[in-house]
């Protein structure tokens, strides 16, 4: 016997959820796929919001607090608004003796945000990460999905200025 | 010891090397085929057992051994997990593997699924690796369509689907009962052991978690066999009768400060230094080295007159470390800071404990706490005593956590404090000079009488 549950509803008519629930479908509407789903909600929206939370929960008959305890435990997780453009400084080890320090150094003088914060503008956010598996190219960083290696502060700076010059 | 040649990265810069044609023209699949025509699940097992493979991912568990663990007598599937989360900090070698040549992976991995019967494989793959999972997708989609992968394999009775799983950042998955929460869709809390995954793991059902690089030699094995495999590396040590060895090739990331970091391979047991001096061009700058970390952060220090150490499963723990680890060697020149490098690894640890052990929880936290403390200038001559002792009782080892990145937290502490405390000391006595010597203990109650004792 299986028990048939109304679907929930979105919240809201914004297209994209069509293709939230499209992954959802994909697996079935199985609790495991939840972190696959919050990946492409995040990956939509920029971020996870209490309602996208809520729907997300209800679709994969999950409770919220399990959706919310996923969604904060794992680190690419944010339920906050995200910059436009991403700067993810590797704090590894190898990264950390070559020269991290200087990267977020030069980010703080220059954009006036810490690892972890997001420029009022929302123009650019500032994340730390663990290793990054490009230890070789100590110290690297990743500026909206590029990965850029042996950094200098300047060069660092320069293409974080590019990507933010191209896009507008 | 004898140079030989690459195996594992023996495809490495060939042009297209991650796709299959370029796999295919050097021989790739063949032994798929090969095994899949005229070999039993049970031969492979035994092959592999006799080969002495031990696993890569860190804890260095003979393979052969941990596939005959999973249980035969339970109805439903065998669950094979492909351990792609790397995070270990200095460790790059399973990306070079997956960026680079993504099908002898692949074909490492069916290998090991058929002969632990497996019905279904996840690759479960870190998100920071967007390259790698391009890759690995498009060298599954050519798997199927070369009919390698699927329903009745190449004619055969054997049907295998293997499904590629994304993490989200969190190091704790990489832990194998972790990993097997995070694909259940969960927080990746690390299961309290027994049962042990190959009797109940993924979906309760009995589990393998390898990593990509053990598959990898499990392919090499297959190919040219047992007796091959342990041609390369070190013999167990007859003085030592838990030690079976280290077997066959192995790849050793190089980082930090030495001249040419990167991937390389050589047959287990290479002393660091002729790694340092012979692969990485020695230490940059005509610097010399302080200390090194063996083999990810997790297992500790190595001082710069331990070099002679051999990187095989059994040397490092001679010289205090936790072990070989994932063979990701950092070198610390003498400008580093041992207090900075400490802090730096205290609050990597501190960050990603999952929080279910207390000694873990709050032991990485106030090892961060008192480090943040003593780099403020407010470090106390007591302070060291007291990060060894948070050292001496965290993990596995002493017994007090559930999953050993506790002992992985513990290893920088003792291994830092213990083999350069002059350093530390002087740290203390300069940034702190009336300080450092007395501070009272807090006074506790007494149990008896519930009163301050005196
Ligand atoms: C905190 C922690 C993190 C780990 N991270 C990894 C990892 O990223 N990759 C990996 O292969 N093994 C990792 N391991 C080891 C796995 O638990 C497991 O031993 C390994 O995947 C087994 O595969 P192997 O036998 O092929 O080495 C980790 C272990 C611990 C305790
Ligand atoms: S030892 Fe640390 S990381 Fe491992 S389960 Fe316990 S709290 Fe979590
Ligand atoms: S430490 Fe930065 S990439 Fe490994």
């Amino acid at each position: 016997m299986t028990l048939q549950l109304a679907k929930p509803a979105p919240p809201d008519d914004d297209k994209r959820w069509k293709m939230v629930e499209v992954t959802m479908r994909r697996s079935g509407y199985a609790s495991h796929a939840l972190i696959e789903t919050l990946h492409r909600v995040q990956g939509l929206f920029g971020y996870l919001d209490e309602p996208a939370m809520n729907f997300v929960a209800e679709s994969l008959g999950l409770p919220l607090s399990k959706v919310y305890g996923v969604a904060t435990f794992y680190h690419l997780f944010s339920l906050k608004p995200q910059g436009k453009h991403t700067c993810v400084i590797c704090t590894g080890t190898a990264c950390y003796i070559k020269g991290a320090r200087e990267l977020v150094d030069g980010l703080r003088q220059k954009y006036g945000i810490e690892l972890g914060q997001t420029t009022p503008d929302l123009e650019l956010s500032a994340v730390g990460a663990r290793c990054i598996g490009a230890c070789g190219l100590a110290p690297a960083a990743v500026v909206d999905g590029e990965v850029l290696g042996n950094l200098t502060v300047d060069q660092l700076l320069a293409r974080i200025e590019k990507v933010i010059h191209d896009a507008t | 010891m004898a140079s030989s040649e690459p195996v594992l990265l023996a495809n490495v810069g060939r042009p297209d090397s991650h796709t299959r044609a370029a796999y295919e023209a050097a021989g790739g699949y063949r032994t798929w085929r090969g095994v899949l025509a005229r070999q039993s699940p049970a031969e492979v097992q035994e092959l592999v057992r006799a080969s002495g493979l031990r696993g890569r991912g860190g804890a260095g568990f003979p393979t052969g051994q941990k596939w005959s663990f999973l249980a035969q007598d339970r109805p439903g599937p065998i669950y094979f997990c492909l351990n792609a989360d790397e995070s270990e900090p200095g460790t790059f070698c399973n990306r070079v593997l997956m960026e680079l040549d993504p099908h002898q992976v692949l074909e490492g991995l069916l290998l090991s699924c058929y002969a632990t019967q497996a019905a279904t494989a996840y690759f479960y793959l870190r998100y920071e690796y967007p390259l790698a999972y391009r890759r690995v997708e498009a060298a599954i989609a050519e798997c199927y369509a070369a009919g390698y992968l699927g329903r009745n394999i190449l004619g055969s009775s054997y049907s295998l689907d293997v499904f590629l799983h994304r993490g989200a950042g969190a190091y704790i998955c990489g832990e194998e009962t972790g990993l097997i929460e995070s694909l259940e869709g969960k927080r990746a809390w690390p299961r309290v052991k027994p049962p042990f995954p190959a009797v109940e793991g993924l979906f309760r059902q009995p589990t393998v978690v390898n990593n990509v690089e053990t598959v990898a030699c499990v392919k090499h094995i297959c190919e040219r066999g047992s007796a091959w495999f342990r041609s390369l590396g070190v013999p167990p040590d007859p003085a030592n009768p838990r030690d079976s060895g280290s077997f066959g090739p192995k790849l050793y990331c190089l980082s930090g400060h030495v001249a040419r970091p990167g991937c390389y391979e050589a047959p287990l047991g290479i002393p660091l230094d002729e790694l340092i001096e012979r692969w990485g061009g020695g230490v940059w700058q005509g610097r010399r080295a302080k200390a090194a970390i063996p083999g990810g952060i997790s297992t500790g220090l190595l001082r710069h007159d331990e070099f002679h150490c051999r990187l095989d499963f059994a040397d490092p723990l001679k010289f205090g470390c936790l072990g070989l680890g994932t063979a990701g060697v950092v070198v610390l020149d003498e400008h580093v800071s041992m207090v900075d490098f400490l802090h730096n690894s205290c609050r990597f640890f501190a960050h990603e404990s999952c929080g279910q052990c207390t000694p873990c929880r709050e032991g990485t936290a106030w090892a961060l706490r008192i480090l943040d403390r003593i780099r403020a200038g407010r470090g106390r001559w007591q302070d060291l005593e007291l990060l060894l002792e948070i050292g001496d009782t965290l993990g596995i080892i002493p017994g007090t956590t559930i999953c050993g990145l506790a002992d992985g937290a513990a290893w920088p502490i003792k291994n830092a404090i213990r083999k350069f405390r002059d350093e530390f000391e002087a740290y203390i006595r300069a940034s702190n000079p009336d300080g450092y010597l007395e501070t009272h203990p807090v006074r506790a109650l007494d149990d008896r009488h519930l009163q301050v004792r005196s």
